[in-house]
């Protein structure tokens, strides 16, 4: 972890006053001001904490929060060594300098469902290392041997004397005793916890109940203008010239201007912005992605799946054992792009003064809107300063490689002496937006004598994520993106330390990225798993179903050898009585992924209709998350995943004809509805293992679940996506 | 024009065509309220009219104007959370939360109705509600405790 402790000079940094800022502990809008860091007593007691002389933790938080509980689990971990209640603790989003970048990524960036184990040890030290120079202070204030020294609830104490102190008043004495952090710390043994493996509520749950949560769309401030922004109609397509007389003679109008992303309208509020916005004339060059449709897309990547692709793996020999199979089971699957939907939209606000910018924006991706940002405005990094409030949702969208809803709020503020708040409208949010690219599988495989798995043979083609992105050096391996892969490889690749769980014998998986078309992929909740997850889970189905193998059976031999996802999958089959007889019109099926080394496997239950409809009944949920930190997080991380992925397998599909994206909003593109949900059943095995992601890996094995269910039901393969495009609907 | 907001009369500067959503939000600075698609299919933006539970987002504030409203600003009273919001903390429900004030109202309209709701008119009456993290079995449990303890105090 990187610590930074300069101790003996404690007030290094600015230092938040604390006056009034408890009150707010545990329901306030955790952002960064540098309006609020003025001088004050606090001590910096390491890149973390921050203690001040009324008591007032505070911890400066470098993971976001969208929903995924990063604050409940960091502050829970803080809390656990210092002995204080986790709510009390203040939270801060930490700044963005290369002190806070995850030790995982180098940069800062909440994503890959890594907060709670990358925090674990380094949150946790942080919390032990700030104790002990609390109790060295104690201990020489009262001459008292430190071993004698407890804590509770913020206070040290020694029994004996019956002295007691609170933190913060002790923060005198490590000033003038110039107490140094030690240099190691033993942090609580697992059977000394109080707060970490317990069910634990929301850090910043009470804001979320009676409004007061603040959102980036929810920041007001003074002089502010609202800016909303015509995009072209194609992705990629720009701006020749505009009208924006009528626009301009509206009220509330202030400018109207071209930027990259198209034109904005600038107003005193969104509303009149928006309703600017639609009378600004616009001729649109439509650019290279004219005449471009998924359909299309669809017959290329067929195409490119028929001739050999770069080779990821190659067990075994999975070519020569196909020629001589006495029969060769081929399947092609096709998944379509995929927007994310967020239900707070695309926003943010920014200010530039002179060579300095400053923005208020729901991010993963900090320290990458910041170097956008210093690129695109020519002034160094440290300039741009970033505000970031809480997010309503995120699931990938919000670690925008391109920041592009950071930069353009920066491009249409610039020039403007006031700040400048871009809103996205649901319509730019599903037409204009970054995407799960569209991926197209093709499978062979053939199974042996006794009806188990032989050989296996997959293309993969898709757009790669990374390619000619900053990080190709390091997702990228031999022209190949690990993401596009992940969740179809046996083995360890590139920096993914895992693979499928699954041995078959001869296993051969190559891969082709497709061309590059200014569609911008995207991140989507569980990356690569939302399209390898259901072309790796359906087609092993397909090979189940050959060989007469029961499917939970067929994954418990495929996974003798590996001991944790083969407890899950047996634990499964327990508790979802997998074996129990089902009547006509149901079906089961079920899935196993490792996605961020926790292995998961869900097994559904479904009703289907003559006419399609079907309803997912019930959902087994066995999860090996390591030692569980949070398992009230953990459950509701796990319902709200596999709804994500429900909802994208049953009805998620952004569709493109003549360059133009036919979807516009919640009607057309449906999402997840409470009539929908499922009844969901979630086991989290126990272990001492280190505790590991599970933010998106619930996401991945319902949508395959389902598809193989509604085989076992009605005889049919579904092999394009969504559900809903094969006659088959949720309700 | 005027407006009663949360039991306060107030008079409205907004054009008379602005969605009551945003007279909340940019005018009244009272942004519990959200926006979530301008189209009323996502219940984000649900406040009460009169006690029924309305989108505001498609609501132009001319049609309120002299009217009730309730927002997820006014849900406490000067006792505290109502039932409906301690219920939700209870149950831990919110993940991003940005849906919840809209879920809340829904909810609260529901239980004014339907002291005691059975899951298939928790379905029905909250379909209109999007959640994109999924708390929709939270949702359920809070919405049936939420009732219990309405039912409770009312008879203590």
């Amino acid at each position: 972890m990187s610590e930074n402790i300069s101790s003996g000079v404690l007030n290094r940094r600015q230092f938040v006053q604390a006056g009034g800022a408890f009150l707010f502990a545990a329901q306030c809008p955790v952002t960064f001001s540098r309006k609020a860091h003025a001088a004050g007593a606090g001590a910096m007691m390491n890149s973390f904490v921050r203690i001040d002389p009324n008591n007032v933790i505070t911890m400066l938080a470098n993971n976001s929060e969208f929903g995924n509980g990063a604050y409940t689990v960091m502050s829970m971990m803080l809390a656990e060594e210092l002995d204080v209640d986790y709510r009390s603790i203040v939270l801060e989003a930490a700044p963005t300098t290369p002190e806070y970048y995850s030790p995982l990524f180098r940069e800062y960036l909440t994503a890959g469902s890594v907060t709670t184990g990358s925090t674990f040890i380094p949150m946790r030290t942080a919390g032990a290392k700030a104790r002990a120079m609390l109790l060295e202070a104690a201990a020489r204030s009262w001459q008292v041997p430190g071993a004698e020294l407890t804590t509770e609830n913020g206070t040290v104490q020694h029994l004996e004397t019956g002295r007691s102190s609170p933190y913060g008043a002790l923060l005198e004495t490590i000033h003038r005793l110039e107490i140094q952090p030690p240099d190691a710390v033993t942090l609580k043994d697992p059977s000394q916890f109080r707060i970490l493996g317990k069910p634990t509520k929301r850090y910043e749950g009470a804001g979320k109940v009676d409004g007061s949560a603040q959102f980036g769309i929810d920041i007001k401030l003074p002089g502010m203008l609202y800016g909303s922004i015509a995009r072209p109609p194609v992705h990629g397509g720009r701006v020749v010239d505009f009208d924006a007389s009528t626009a301009l003679s509206m009220p509330g109008v202030v400018k109207v201007k071209a930027i990259r992303a198209g034109v904005v309208v600038l107003a005193d509020s969104y509303w009149r912005a928006q309703k600017a916005r639609a009378e600004v004339k616009i001729n649109w060059d439509r650019g290279a992605n004219a005449t471009v449709s998924s359909e299309q897309f669809y017959r290329d990547y067929r195409e490119m799946a028929e001739t050999p692709g770069m080779l990821a793996e190659d067990i075994g020999d999975a070519l020569g054992a196909l020629d001589q199979a006495d029969e060769v089971i081929e399947a092609v699957y096709e998944m379509p792009l995929l927007a994310h939907a967020t239900l707070e939209p695309m926003n943010c606000i920014a200010q530039v003064e002179g060579a300095t910018c400053t923005i208020w924006s729901g991010t993963q991706y900090q320290s990458n809107d910041q170097e956008v940002i210093s690129h695109f405005l020519g002034i160094p990094q440290e300039n741009v300063t970033i505000h970031r409030p809480l997010m309503g949702g995120s699931f990938g969208r919000r670690s925008s490689k391109t920041a592009d809803y950071t930069v353009e709020a920066v491009e249409a503020a610039k020039g403007e002496s006031v700040p400048v708040q871009i809103i996205w409208s649901r319509e730019e949010d599903i037409r204009s937006g970054h995407y799960r690219p569209l991926f197209v599988h093709k499978l062979r495989g053939s199974v042996d004598s006794s009806g188990m798995p032989e050989a296996w043979h997959q293309v993969v083609v898709g757009q790669s994520l990374m390619q000619g992105t900053k990080h190709d050096p390091n997702y990228m391996v031999r022209g190949m993106d690990i993401y596009s892969l992940d969740g179809c490889l046996q083995e360890p690749f590139g920096v993914f330390p895992y693979g499928t769980s699954y041995a078959i014998a001869h296993h051969r998986v190559e891969s082709h990225n497709a061309p590059k078309i200014g569609i911008v992929p995207q991140e989507w909740r569980s990356v690569g798993h939302t399209h390898t997850g259901i072309a790796y889970e359906c087609f092993l189905d397909e090979l189940a179903a050959k060989g007469g193998v029961d499917p939970l059976e067929l994954r418990l031999r495929l996974t003798k050898d590996h001991a944790r996802m083969n407890r899950v999958l047996k634990v499964l089959r327990e508790k979802c009585e997998w074996d129990k007889p089902l009547a006509p019109g149901r079906g089961r099926g079920v899935a196993s992924r490792v996605y961020s080394i926790s292995p998961i496997a869900q097994a559904v239950e479904i009703t289907v209709a003559e006419n399609g409809d079907f309803t997912v009944d019930r959902v087994v949920c066995v999860v090996d998350c390591g030692f569980a930190v949070n398992p009230l997080g953990i459950e509701g991380q796990v319902e709200g995943g596999l709804a994500y992925g429900l909802g994208g397998v049953a009805f998620g599909n952004i569709d493109i004809v003549d360059g133009e994206v036919q979807q516009s909003n919640f009607h057309d593109y449906p999402v997840m509805r409470l009539p929908q949900m499922p009844k969901v059943e979630i086991h989290i095995l126990p272990s001492d293992e280190p505790p590991t992601g599970v933010g998106e890996q619930a996401t991945t094995p319902i949508a395959p679940a389902v598809a193989n269910a509604l085989f076992n039901a009605t005889g049919r393969r579904i092999r394009r996506f969504p559900l809903s495009s094969q006659g088959f609907n949720l309700v | 024009m005027k407006l009663t907001v949360n039991g306060k009369a107030l008079q409205i500067k907004s054009d008379a065509d602005t969605p009551l959503l945003w007279v909340l939000r940019d005018e009244l600075n009272m942004v519990g309220t959200k926006f979530g698609c301008g189209i009323a299919q996502c219940g984000a933006c649900t406040v009460h009219l009169e006690g029924r539970a309305i989108r505001s987002c498609v609501t132009p504030v001319s049609a309120v104007a002299g009217k009730q409203i309730q927002t997820i600003e006014g849900q406490a009273d000067e006792k505290g959370l109502s039932p409906v919001q301690r219920a939700w903390l209870e149950t831990d429900v919110a993940q991003c939360g940005y849906c919840q004030s809209g879920q809340i109202m829904a909810a609260s309209a529901l239980l004014s109705e339907n002291p005691n709701p059975t899951d298939a008119e928790i379905d029905t009456a909250m379909a209109g509600n999007i959640c994109r993290c999924g708390t929709y079995p939270r949702i359920r449990t809070a919405v049936h405790l939420a009732a219990l303890w309405m039912t409770e105090e009312q008879s203590a």
